[in-house]
């Protein structure tokens, strides 16, 4: 009797929650895989996917989205051996799994930690209240795999914003599998959005893109093209996040920073009258 | 007729000398290359006094001596002693507020009712409330364990601050800027803006006063390449600016890269929304706050008007009825309500907008006002009949010119309001409390007011969306700004 | 948005037929902001009126001062005197204007009248059981009638405010109108006593009810509860009369009573006088003061401006 044979994935992009190849039909390889060698036309088709998300995902309740991301974390879970299998270890999967659970309660806290009514001197009721900033461009780190881009998605979405994340060309896999997860969890298409290929083909076009709003540029080791990125995304003034310095621990606690950084305060207020 | 006498506030209150210096490591100084420039009131041409024009020399030797403070006293300072420091200079700006509010109207031409009602106020309130935070730093909520921490419970400064300003609110914002950065622990070097540097200068005596230690505010007066300077600086941990969306992006391109912290409070075009249902004699006082306040020189003016529809002309009748009370003139007499615009420079660019507001077909309404002859004056101006795609409904345009747009519903009302890249403030007038929340969750800025207008507060924070710049100052979050977290 | 713009002429003249019309139509108006009123009240509060403006404001204030005493304890004798001090304030100066009005209850009309026969000075009374209202309409049209008599030729009433506050505008406003018809020739002044109307949508309810209703004038208080004019207020009344000639064509004064005791206070209330509803209300026939302590202190202030001097209190009539 023959050996059963294999059934081969391949690694397409994630964009508007399918998953398509890039329209330039190139792919390159990894790991033995075919990878989507995503162009800047993807890149700007994930912009649109991503803008058409966040009204949606902006507006549902904090509630909800706690409840979306948890449900990620229990999809993550299950998928534990497949992430193993592609050399991510694990319990670095173990921890990817636990970060989302962190985030995915924050979602109904952050704003009353970091919001709140404020004592001004006169008779007006005052409230600052964070908001998602909008679309998030990411560049997710190289390593680790599934720790590094889970530390940087979740704290991006979790608030309401929709990111377009660009995977580490040199670990793609992790990212493409951890689409799988999202596409069978609750998370409504577009919210997230993952570009694979080369970080200098698409990711000046997210730093260029007027209609982005925010830029992580985590992932990003040259200083030069960060320097570079952060010069395009001063032309409509986006949020910047500058890379993480070399040996970033992503093991410890996080903090609020990478959520807080991409919050817009809004302070209302209304005058107290009879 | 009931015709107001003349009631001008004295200016004798006002010691100006001929010439200042720069005000670098506790002294003022004067300028390597000894460059000056004339600070003149723009409600008179008069010249004010002579002010010394820093260079790049002047600027390394203030980054210097912020440097050496922070690393020698203010930063190893305990936050109680900070916040005593802060505290006196609030004490001294109010026991002195008289003199700073003749000076500021006199530098920068707006009326004297609001550099005494509404700006010193606001300054001293911003140093009594960052004062207190000094001491507080660990329970500012940052976190349990800031990730970039070094060392310690509390939230550690950044080191030297670069604080460029602008010429609207020139002692306002100049407290606004240095206040959470000195309770921080931080140490400034801060640019007033080349037509407004006098109270800052009067600012570095008060500094002097309450025995501030040499080095923890540095002034350097100068235009726009002394600013350069000072934000390109090696030795400079944090810029923040509030200015021009076109210079803010500037700003941000020369800082790509580097390690500086940046905070920008830019351009706006706020849209200030009255529906049906609204309070119809406090919206109209509210737009006419919105737009004439400080002659239209705030950021965050409501300077694009956007009526229901079906109300519409009765608004407008009430608007031109209540502009038509407004007084121009002298900024120093206690009864004006609209100043002299800051610059030749301001006037010619408002000019242009309303010129080309005009030929786009708009419809120009001003009241009979008598303008002076000397200095920059421009009248209150209404522009109906406009549409999102003329340049008066998109561009700042920074002067007491108002557009008026209508809308037909909420979600319109909505829509109009965000079709801009600026992102700061907006109104809203409707007595209808659920329809306010609906507006207010959909308006992409960062300050929004319901039935008020142009209301700030050193515990509020303020700052925009998109093209208005990043970060926030005020209240907890404009500590943030100064915080390494 | 405002009743100015959408009710035509002739529907408000039939509002007072239904309960249910005149509510629609009270409730229809525009609401007022009380943080926002008082914020524009206060600014024009802060209006500096200097020299020859001052003289002229304190000139027009004596001459719309409706000179009042009302007290239990009031004789013939002391109105006697508060009469001849309205018709020459300061005796030692001529050139002094008389006030507006002297304001007695109807029981001392005849002996002011008496004191003011063929000058220029109106006598005011009140009537309609002041202050609190609360008698049978046919006793409130009684003493009307006995004051205008008597000789008064402005009646200050007051209006229901039990009736007001309970919702049933048609009996406010019929009883102003039965009280405007008692009133013959003379004027009706309508006391809406604003301290107990709780809120600024009240008062521009109320002010519009009594304009509708037909009183010539609106007032803000009998001064015989804790809380009198204010200048919010009136800057709330001055704009129901501002839109209510708008929307009909007929101009109604407006009369701020009690609490108004200094030459600074009375400025302030004709500054805003002169920026709310203009020129048109700068006279006594349409803006009145009840006062009585104000009278000598824009006396003694208006010595100051002639002689250059601080007068005390010494130097004018008690009465």
């Amino acid at each position: 009797m023959s050996e059963r044979v294999a059934v081969r994935k391949t690694y397409k992009l994630f964009i508007g929650g399918k998953f398509p190849r890039s329209e330039s039909g190139r792919s390159y390889l990894v790991q033995d895989s075919n990878v989507s060698l995503a162009s800047r036309k993807d890149a700007r088709d994930a912009v649109v996917a991503a803008r058409a998300a966040v009204k949606g995902w902006a507006g549902a309740t904090a509630y909800n989205r706690g409840q979306i991301l948890y449900r990620v974390a229990e999809m993550l879970e299950g998928r534990r051996e497949q992430f193993v299998a592609l050399g991510v270890p694990a319990d670095e999967v173990d921890a990817a799994t636990d970060r989302w659970v962190w985030y995915a309660g924050w979602s109904d806290k952050l704003p009353q930690v970091y919001g709140g009514a404020n004592p001004v001197a006169g008779p007006y009721f005052n409230l600052s209240a964070p908001e998602p900033t909008g679309v998030v461009a990411v560049v997710a780190p190289e390593a680790p795999a599934l720790l590094g881009l889970v530390s940087v998605i979740a704290p991006a979405i979790v608030t309401g914003n929709t990111v377009v994340v660009a995977a580490s060309p040199a670990a793609p896999l992790a990212a493409v599998t951890l689409a799988e997860v999202l596409a069978t969890s609750d998370l409504p298409g577009g919210v997230v959005n993952i570009l694979t290929g080369r970080l200098p083909e698409t990711v000046p076009t997210l730093a260029a893109h007027m209609d982005v709003n925010a830029i992580d540029l985590t992932g990003v080791t040259d200083p030069e093209l960060a320097a570079d990125l952060e010069v395009k995304a001063a032309e409509n003034l986006k949020r910047v996040l500058r890379p993480a310095p070399q040996g970033h621990d992503w093991s410890a606690d996080p903090g609020l920073g990478r959520m807080t950084s991409l919050l817009e305060t809004k302070t209302v207020w209304h005058p107290k009258g009879v | 007729m009931f015709e107001y006498a003349p009631a001008p506030e004295s200016r004798s209150v006002v010691d100006l000398k001929p010439s200042y210096g720069l005000f670098i490591d506790g002294k003022f100084v004067d300028p390597a290359d000894g460059s000056s420039f004339k600070s003149i009131n723009p409600a008179s041409e008069e010249v004010l006094a002579e002010v010394a024009e820093g260079g790049a020399q002047d600027v390394d030797r203030a980054v210097r001596a912020a440097r050496k403070a922070y690393e020698k006293v203010w930063g190893p300072m305990p936050g109680r002693d900070r916040a005593k420091y802060l505290f006196r200079i609030a004490r001294i700006i109010q026991e002195r507020s008289r003199e700073l509010a003749v000076l500021e109207s006199l530098d920068n031409g707006k009326p004297i009712r609001e550099s005494r009602d509404v700006d010193l106020p606001l300054v001293a309130a911003h140093f009594f409330y960052y004062a207190g935070w000094a001491d507080k730093l660990e329970y500012a909520g940052f976190g349990r364990r800031p990730t970039s921490q070094q060392s310690g419970t509390s939230p550690q400064p950044l080191g030297v601050a670069a604080q460029v300003i602008p010429w609207n609110f020139p002692l306002l914002m100049l407290a606004w800027k240095i206040a959470p950065a000195l309770a921080a622990g931080n140490t400034v070097v801060l640019k007033p803006a080349e037509t407004t540097p006098l109270t800052a200068l009067l600012f570095a005596e008060i500094c002097q006063q309450a025995d501030l230690p040499a080095g923890v505010v540095n002034i350097v007066t100068g235009a726009g390449e002394t600013g350069r300077a000072l934000i390109e600086h090696d030795g400079v941990d944090k810029v923040a600016f509030t200015g021009s969306t076109d210079v803010g992006r500037a700003i941000a391109r020369a800082v790509a890269g580097s390690r500086k912290k940046l905070t920008l409070e830019l351009g706006g075009k706020a849209a200030n929304i009255v529906f049906d249902d609204a309070p119809v004699d406090q919206a109209v006082e509210g737009i006419v706050n919105g737009i004439f306040f400080n002659q239209g020189h705030v950021c965050c003016a409501g300077s694009r008007l956007l009526i229901q529809e079906s109300v519409a002309e009765q608004v407008l009748e009430s608007l031109k009825r209540r502009m038509a009370q407004l007084r121009l003139g002298d900024p120093l007499d206690k009864n004006t309500d609209i100043g002299a615009i800051n610059s030749a420079a301001q006037l010619s660019r408002i000019r242009e907008l309303t010129e080309a507001g005009a030929a786009e077909g708009a419809q120009q309404w001003s009241p009979p006002c008598e303008l002076p002859d000397r200095g920059f004056w421009f009248a209150p101006t209404i522009f109906t009949g406009v549409t999102q795609a003329h340049r008066i409904a998109r561009e700042e345009i920074f002067g007491p010119v108002l557009s008026v747009l209508t809308f037909r519903t909420p979600a319109e009302a909505v829509e109009k309001a965000n079709n801009t890249p600026y992102g700061l403030s907006a109104g809203i007038w409707t007595e209808k409390g659920s329809r306010i929340l609906w507006m207010a969750d959909r308006l992409r800025a960062g300050v929004v007011w319901a039935n008020t207008f142009n209301k700030f507060d050193p515990t509020s924070p303020f700052g925009g969306y998109k093209e208005s710049g990043y970060g926030r100052e005020g209240g907890r979050h404009g500590l943030e700004a100064y915080l390494n977290v | 948005m405002t009743a100015t713009a959408t009710s035509a002429r002739s529907d408000l003249s039939e509002l007072g037929r239904s309960e249910t019309a005149l509510r629609t139509f009270l409730h229809g108006l525009p609401g007022v902001d009380q943080v926002g009123a008082e914020q524009r009240a206060a600014q024009l509060g802060t209006r500096s009126i200097k020299t020859t403006a001052k003289a002229e404001a304190i000139d027009l204030a004596i001459r719309m001062v409706d000179l009042t005493t009302l007290e239990g304890a009031d004789t013939p004798g002391k109105v006697r005197a508060l009469a001849a001090k309205a018709l020459r304030p300061d005796p030692a100066d001529p050139s002094c204007p008389h006030v507006g009005a002297v304001c007695v209850y109807p029981a001392m009309v005849p002996y002011v009248a008496e004191v003011l026969r063929g000058s220029a000075v109106h006598l005011a009374s009140v009537a309609t059981s002041f202050p609190s209202g609360q008698a049978p309409l046919e006793i409130k049209l009684a003493d009307t009638r006995a004051a205008v008599e008597a000789g008064a030729d402005e009646i200050d009433m007051v209006i229901n405010r039990g009736a007001f506050l309970a919702g049933r505008y048609s009996e406010v406003y019929d009883e102003i109108v039965a009280t405007k018809h008692a009133c013959g020739d003379a004027h009706l002044k309508v006391i809406l006593e604003t301290g107990e109307l709780a809120t600024y949508d009240n008062v521009r309810r109320a002010s519009w009810l009594a304009m509708l209703a037909g009183g010539d004038f609106i007032k803000t208080s009998t001064g015989k509860v804790p809380v009198a004019a204010t200048l919010p207020v009136t800057l709330v009344m001055l704009e129901a009369v501002r839109d209510f000639r708008a929307a009909t064509g007929r101009q109604v004064g407006v009369k701020p009573a009690g609490g108004i005791k200094t030459t600074k206070d009375a400025i302030k209330y004709l500054v805003m006088v002169n920026e709310t509803v203009g020129p048109d209300w700068l006279h006594p026939d349409w803006f009145r003061f009840g006062a009585s302590s104000l009278l000598n202190d824009l006396l003694m202030q208006r010595t100051k401006l002639t002689t250059g001097v601080y007068a005390g209190p010494d130097y004018f009539t008690l009465d």
